[in-house]
């Protein structure tokens, strides 16, 4: 492989740094003001998120004018310890170019949209200087050039994002679900610091551009373990096996949160990871066949588990945890699939950010309820949020022309075109996912728009003022138009971050994988339209074991009792008895020992001058008898 | 090398304080009593600093600064570790020299304005409301001026003539306690005694040395170590008789009774010079013998001051852990500290600068300390007895979170210079090979952690006596010692990279 470099940054590139400084100082002023800043402050968020993207565009069009396309930025060093050193190092290229665009483009969509969602909340200045905080670190988490950047920016967005799953901390649930997210993410943050600590080990550096170019000379079992690691990690941020149980529950924070945060950017910060290290996954074909059979297993299991859902927005997470688990796959396949991961990422991005807007414009309409059995018939009510949700939808289940039929598709062949029964069996789950997405997204759409009204007495349902869906109009738009990246010279432009690959070939041909993903996802939309046209029942009935198990979220939740919190009790209960059996113990005794010897040789100390003169006296002698046999035995 | 050399320059800074000294008795003379404060303390005040910016002038010599005749290196050798010292010294006296003058904690100062008269008599009753005798100053000028000269003594007479300079004053500043005279007396009686007695030591240590080398040049006696045809025997009675001596100055455990019956005896800023300035010029000194002079024969020497370490850092470790009195508490620690440098004296070459950066940064920890201690009071007199400081943070919280610093960075916690101070003594100890020693040293200093924790806890989680002593709010004078060695705790603390810098560039003994 070519020595990788990435050039320094000049003329505007050189201002990368401001990208992040802008949401940065946003933030800083909407939490260090206080409440004086509670009538104007959530447009100083607004605007400078919306300065950042401005940037960001300016910043886009300038790189692909350069030759090599990267700019690389060195601010300051961290920490210089012997041979290491760790700087504060941005890296701008084509990869962290469209995270950018994504991160500032919809946060500011979301932006704009929070500040109508949260106009009666009296918590709205704080919220907006967390929200801030977060396109900050997640703007330190892409444009970072090593992996220390990366785990700042990495743990900053955890950091946002439990304050802003438990911003209603008077609410148990809300409380209890942001806790669970940042200890699930510790967890897997492990395995985050465990990696680098393996690559300064090995490698001496933590530098994309050193990791990768020493990548080359790592034993199999370092890349091994270095690449399993990185999995670990990302798994945790995305919501991926066996880490996913999180993000469901994230949704009890505001759906801006849901729609930014656990939907459209942070939740994708693991294949961010694993797009960025794809030299350590292409090391390794072991490494690489757990990413697809991760992201596989994933795509499965949320869709599964999405089927079993009445609660609007538990049903959109759990289409995130599998959409992204169709991202890892595409990025576990590796060579020409990386970008396709990362389009359906950014469309991705579009279509769930909409759908979730949406689904909050329907709990605004609806009193904050969240259960879809209690809805029905809104389309009359609200058209705009009708109309673009129906867009949203379109685009998840991969119709053609919206943007999930031009990134899924791809997805869905590279799958297929992996060798020997790899192939059959990812390609194989690929479809599957396919078509259970089409018919979870499809029966929330028709409970929720369609059929009879199901409301409950108190609710008289409107559309959401212009702030509201001016946003969601743009991001409908955008998932119609999304797919067109894939004729853009983005994929084009990816190429110098994952290298030129060729195009596989496989079990079956691009056409057949097209027609026959077309046949799933239009019968599994049908059978769902038959099913829920009429309406559903108002309260769950019982069922049997397959759909008690998927309600039970595959029994995500047993697993972690049992692997987690059983031991963690265990350990808990454990130390607390060691503590105060053997450790105090231990400790009062020795505390004993030393204050019963203190009184003892403090006896010595008479106060006499003479025995004190004793003491010096047979100190000296000791001292020269001792000189003396040193020497003389 | 055979004619008389003088460097005016470098022994400038004791000339300067000498010369303050006596012009500090000239005025004892010539100025009417109730002026004499003021000028004495500007003096003082001035000539420290003054010579402080003489011994920053000569950074960076390393050559010899006074020789009488044929000599290695001359009776006043200047070089870096000497210089470092000598500046230390100056300011850490500066600071003391503050704490001497406060007046306002308790009217007239801590000393007596007639020391002639009898304690307790009628008269001295009466005298308790004069201002104390301005006759401190320049005898802890004299003293100050011993001390620099102490760490700079190329040889073995000179050294003595230093130790004696310094010493004889400290006697007289023991005993001159306004409050509690009769223990005062006994302290300075006592430490007078006991000095006189190491003293002995010294002499008879240096007629042996001189025996065995011919010489009582430091280098020259190291040489002697390699080639002397001499019986051995002489050599070791006087490398254990001087160690005897300057192990007393330094109040290393068994030669260390004195400590806390004059701690506790002397007027509290008496105290503190002791603690801060004492301390360095015994360390310099010792550090100089061993370094120059009886390096060729540390083989000798090592298992024996190894044990002394090792017996100093836990006796004076576990002897603090059940003392009720402030002052005795801190004279204790102060033991243990002692033991913790020696590990830095054995190390010899390699742990020259940590020692040095030790001294500076207890320095100025322990006299900050003894300053906070003349504020507490009961009345006039200090309340000494910790039972008296319980709760002292409900009512002074401004005093109790300065103390608490303090005593935070004594049990070396991170972020104070106490940290720093014994990470870089205990690497530097580790980089030597003195594994055991430095274990010991952590042992100690977790055993010692425990009675300034205990301090802490009794400051803020204790509630105070209905009687509880007040606290007296400080003149400038005393006000500016406690900040400047708050500030030296915290600033070495966290950034002692600048002084890390300077004693690692000041670290080479000339000769050695």
């Amino acid at each position: 492989m070519d020595e990788m470099t990435y050039a320094p940054a000049t003329g505007l590139l050189s201002w990368t740094w401001l990208l992040i400084a802008l949401p940065a100082i946003g933030a800083a002023v909407l939490l260090l003001t206080g409440r004086r800043a509670d009538k104007w402050g959530h447009w100083i968020g607004v605007a400078t998120v919306g300065a950042a993207f401005a940037l960001a565009l300016g910043m886009f069009a300038t790189l692909g004018g350069l030759e090599d396309k990267s700019a690389a930025t060195d601010l300051f060093t961290f920490i210089a310890v012997g041979d290491l050193e760790i700087r504060a190092s941005l890296l701008l290229d084509p990869l962290s170019a469209v995270f950018c665009l994504l991160i500032t483009g919809v946060g500011f969509l979301i932006h704009v949209y929070a500040v109508g969602y949260m106009a009666h909340d009296e918590g709205r200045r704080r919220f907006f200087g967390y929200f801030n905080l977060f396109v900050a670190a997640m703007l330190i988490l892409v444009l970072g050039g090593n992996y220390f950047m990366t785990f700042i920016g990495w743990e900053g967005v955890g950091l946002a994002s439990y304050l802003l799953i438990a911003f209603w901390q008077v609410k148990p649930a809300a409380a209890t679900a942001g806790k669970k997210a940042f200890l699930t993410n510790r967890v897997a943050d492990v395995g985050f610091l465990l990696a680098m600590f393996l690559m300064v080990g090995a490698v001496g550096s933590l530098d994309f551009a050193a990791v990768f170019n020493g990548a080359a000379d790592l034993s199999d079992g370092m890349s091994l373990a270095i690449g399993l690691l990185l999995l670990a990690a990302a798994c945790g941020k995305s919501g991926q096996w066996p880490f996913q149980t999180w993000l469901p529950d994230a949704m009890e924070g505001p759906t801006p949160v849901s729609a930014l945060i656990h939907a459209a950017t942070m939740v994708t910060a693991g294949v961010y990871l694993i797009a960025r290290s794809h030299v350590i996954f292409e090391l390794n074909s072991t490494v690489q066949t757990a990413v697809v059979f991760v992201g596989a297993l994933t795509l499965l299991f949320g869709a599964i588990v999405g089927c079993a859902k009445d609660d609007i927005k538990r049903v959109l997470a759990w289409s995130t945890v599998s959409q992204i688990g169709y991202m890892f796959l595409a990025v576990g396949l590796g060579g020409a699939a990386f970008a396709l991961g990362i389009i359906h990422l950014l469309a991705h991005g579009f279509f769930k950010a909409g759908l979730f807007l949406g689904s909050g414009s329907v709990m605004h309409a609806m009193n904050d309820q969240t259960d879809i059995r209690r809805f029905g018939g809104l389309w009359r009510v609200m058209p705009i949020t009708y109309a673009t949700f129906a867009a949203g939808w379109l685009a998840i289940i991969g119709i053609i022309p919206f943007s999930g039929y031009f990134t899924k598709d791809p997805i869905i062949a590279a799958a297929f075109a992996r060798p020997g029964w790899e192939g059959w069996a990812a390609g194989g789950a690929a479809l599957l996912g396919a078509a259970l997405t089409a018919f979870y997204m499809t029966r929330l759409f028709v409970l929720t728009f369609h059929g009879p009204k199901r409301w409950t007495d108190d609710v008289h349902p409107h559309e959401s003022p212009a702030i509201m869906t001016g946003p969601l109009i743009l991001l409908g738009l955008g998932s119609l138009v999304a797919g067109g990246l894939m004729a853009t010279p983005v994929v084009e432009w990816l190429m110098p971050v994952f290298g030129d690959q060729p195009e596989p070939h496989g079990h079956l041909t691009h056409m057949q994988v097209t027609v026959a993903t077309t046949a799933v996802v239009v019968l599994g939309a049908a059978l769902a339209w038959m099913l829920f046209r009429r309406g559903t029942d108002e309260a769950p009935r019982a069922a049997a074991w397959p759909v008690r198990l998927a309600r039970a979220d595959l029994g995500g939740e047993v697993v972690n009792r049992g692997l987690f919190e059983a031991p963690g009790r265990f350990a808990a209960n454990a130390s607390v008895a060691i503590d105060s059996r053997g450790v105090d113990g231990a400790v009062n005794g020795l505390s004993a020992a030393i204050g019963g010897s203190s009184r003892r040789l403090l006896q010595l100390q008479t106060g006499f001058v003479r025995s004190y003169a004793l003491s010096i006296l047979s100190g000296a002698v000791i001292v020269v008898a001792a000189l003396m046999v040193v020497v003389f035995q | 090398m055979s004619e008389m050399q003088i460097d005016w320059a470098g022994l400038s800074p004791m000339i300067i304080v000498f010369g303050a000294a006596f012009l500090g008795l000239a005025l004892e003379a010539a100025v009417p009593k109730r002026r004499r404060l003021p000028i004495q303390v500007s003096l003082a005040v001035a000539a420290l600093a003054a010579a402080f910016i003489a011994v920053v002038l000569n950074k960076g010599k390393s050559a010899t600064a006074f020789a009488l005749g044929e000599s290695a290196i001359g009776s006043v050798s200047l070089d870096g570790p000497g210089l470092f010292l000598q500046g230390t010294i100056a300011i850490l006296a500066l600071v003391a020299v503050l704490l001497l003058a406060e007046q306002r904690t308790t009217t007239g100062g801590d000393f007596v304005s007639e020391a002639a008269v009898v304690a307790d008599s009628r008269a001295d009753i009466a005298q308790r409301r004069d201002p104390g005798a301005t006759e401190v100053f320049p005898l802890a000028l004299f003293a100050i001026g011993g001390m620099m000269m102490f760490v700079v003594a190329g040889d073995l007479l000179t050294m003595f003539v230093a130790l004696e300079m310094l010493s004889l004053p400290l006697y007289l500043l023991c005993g001159l306690a306004k409050r509690r005279r009769l223990i005062s007396q006994e302290a300075a009686l006592k430490y007078f005694l006991l000095g006189a007695f190491s003293s002995a030591f010294f002499v008879y240590g240096m007629a042996m040395l001189y025996g065995f080398a011919g010489t009582i040049d430091l280098a020259g006696i190291n040489e002697a170590g390699v080639s002397s045809n001499e019986p051995r025997v002489l050599l070791y009675i006087g490398v254990g008789m001087i160690a005897v001596a300057l192990l007393f100055k330094a109040a290393a455990v068994p030669f260390h009774m004195w400590t806390p019956d004059v701690y506790t005896g002397a007027p509290t800023p008496v105290t503190a010079l002791m603690a801060g300035c004492v301390k360095v010029a015994a360390f310099g000194g010792l550090l100089r013998v061993f370094n120059v002079g009886l390096e060729s024969s540390a083989w000798d020497w090592h298992a024996i001051l190894m044990i002394i370490a090792i017996a100093t850092m836990l006796g004076g470790a576990i002897f603090a852990v059940t003392q009720r009195n402030i002052k005795r508490l801190l004279a204790y620690s102060s033991i243990a500290n002692a033991g913790y440098l020696l590990i830095g004296v054995i190390a010899l070459g390699d742990a020259v600068g940590q020692t040095m950066f030790y001294l500076a940064a207890y320095g100025f920890t322990v006299i900050a300390a003894f300053a906070v201690v003349s504020l507490v009071r009961d009345g006039d007199d200090e309340a000494t007895d910790l039972s008296r400081w319980a709760g002292l943070g409900k009512n002074s919280p401004g005093t109790a979170g300065i103390f608490t610093v303090l005593m935070l960075a004594l049990a070396g916690i991170p972020f104070t210079s106490g940290f720093t101070a014994k990470f870089s003594l205990f690497s530097a100890g580790l980089e030597a090979g003195e594994v055991g020693l430095v274990v010991v040293g952590v042992v100690s200093s977790a055993i010692l952690a425990f009675p300034y924790l205990r301090v802490v806890v009794l400051l803020w989680l204790n509630e105070p006596a209905p009687d509880a002593p007040t606290v007296n709010l400080p003149s400038p004078m005393a006000g500016t010692v406690v900040a400047a060695g708050v500030m030296a705790t915290v600033v070495l603390g966290v950034a002692p990279g600048y002084l890390l810098d300077i004693v690692d560039k000041a670290s080479i003994f000339l000769g050695s």
